[in-house]
């Protein structure tokens, strides 16, 4: 399974020379286990130059939203694939008790704050509330569960029989707690994360910044490394960076962290490929 | 264990940072958890049950009705929540794990997901004052 970076950014994008190593550009990670099916994971900034590398011969793309904040779905109108007839595109996301998936999609995919509605997209779309537990992709097991972020936000487990991979892009698992608790089952994401082959993770905040802002829905990096451990994941992805922090204060934050042996760490830039399972 | 529905994750932690008493009871009817204020209802402090499969629940604590005549496991507000998947409100006496009984009111809220799956239960209990 290949897994590329396309925006590892969170909530707001940034250009500039001194994003340069990390990038800009939000949530967006392409999946692929068979050439012919893409899966996307959120449709961030950065799905607009993912557009550009999509080979001719994917049939089917599956795009998995988390959930509906601007920086996980601003590039979703600035996917050439919807504008494709010939290939059959699904978006799974979750709906609310009020407002199904296609109203909350064109609610942002409307004017004034977008030209083209969702039924005007040549390709159709086809919309998926995900159900929590276990569906099939192409190629892929996926599971769905509800995580701990504001409103609705699904975290994704993805297997392609030979490895795993979890997306639990902005997630606070250590909300009501003091720290990350020993005790998994009370403790959001952890069974998606369960053993998990390529954890990509919120790492948004340095732990000095958490305290002012407990319940935004973002991890620091040693709650990311606890929950990690935690669920004994094999190689940890720290995403969803904050926008206030350039490549420079990247480097140093990470530097401080103390990761165990049996963890690898990398942080997330764009361009960046794992190869799961290989 | 698996983890809990992140539901009954967030309720178990407002409970735990609640002053008045609250339980919290899984789909299945276990006691899945009660916070530092209901420890003094029931006589056992939490890290010492952890968490109890109902027909053991059941067993370790008694209703009483306000005349302290005895009341089955399904008199409980919460069981009866549970089964009627509504709210229930009542006055009743219990017995604690520690034999001493205790005149509470409770208010049992059923819990279910946005896709609607049952959750559990909630519990706040006051203790009744005379």
């Amino acid at each position: 399974m290949k897994v590329r970076v396309w925006g590892a950014r969170g909530s707001l994008a940034v250009s500039g020379p001194e994003y340069f190593k990390y990038g800009g550009n939000t949530s967006c990670v392409e999946l692929r286990a068979i050439d012919e099916h893409l899966v996307v994971l959120d449709a961030g900034t950065g799905l607009r130059r993912l557009s550009d590398s999509i080979g001719d011969n994917v049939s089917r793309v599956d795009i998995l939203l988390t959930h509906f904040h601007v920086d996980h779905l601003f590039g979703f109108g600035f996917f050439s694939v919807l504008f494709r007839p010939d290939v059959e595109v699904h978006v799974w996301g979750p709906s609310t008790q009020t407002m199904g998936l296609r109203a909350r999609l064109n609610r942002m995919l409307s004017p004034p704050l977008f030209p083209v509605r969702v039924p005007d997209l040549p390709s159709r779309p086809i919309l998926h509330e995900p159900p929590v537990g276990t569906f099939e992709l192409p190629g892929l097991e996926v599971t769905a569960d509800l995580v701990s972020h504001p409103g609705r936000t699904f975290g994704y487990r993805l297997d392609d029989g030979n490895g795993t991979v979890c997306y639990l892009p902005d997630h606070e698992p250590v909300l009501g707690w003091e720290q990350i608790p020993d005790d998994p089952e009370w403790v959001s994401g952890t069974d998606l994360a369960a053993g998990v082959d390529l954890l990509i993770h919120d790492a948004q905040y340095r732990d000095d910044e958490y305290p002012e802002r407990v319940g935004w829905g973002h991890s620091s990096t040693s709650q990311v490394v606890a929950f990690a451990q935690l669920v004994e994941a094999r190689h940890l992805l720290a995403f969803h960076h904050d926008p206030g922090h350039d490549d420079w204060e990247l480097d140093a934050m990470w530097e401080k962290v103390e990761v165990p042996e049996d963890l690898r760490l990398s942080v997330a830039a764009e361009g960046q490929t794992h190869l799961v399972g290989a | 264990m698996a983890q809990q529905p992140i539901e009954i994750i967030l309720a178990q932690r407002l409970a735990s940072h609640l002053a008045m008493p609250v339980f919290l009871v899984g789909a299945d009817g276990a006691m899945l958890y009660y916070n530092d204020a209901a420890e003094s209802i029931i006589g056992m402090r939490f890290d010492e049950t952890g968490m109890v499969p109902m027909e053991v629940w059941s067993q370790a604590v008694a209703w009483l009705d306000q005349d302290g005549e005895p009341l089955g496991p399904d008199a409980s507000p919460a069981v009866r929540a549970l089964q009627e998947w509504r709210p229930v409100h009542s006055s009743l006496v219990m017995r604690g794990i520690d034999g001493i009984e205790r005149p509470v009111t409770g208010t049992s809220i059923p819990l279910e997901s946005g896709q609607g799956r049952p959750l559990g239960v909630l519990t706040l209990f006051w203790e009744s004052k005379e």
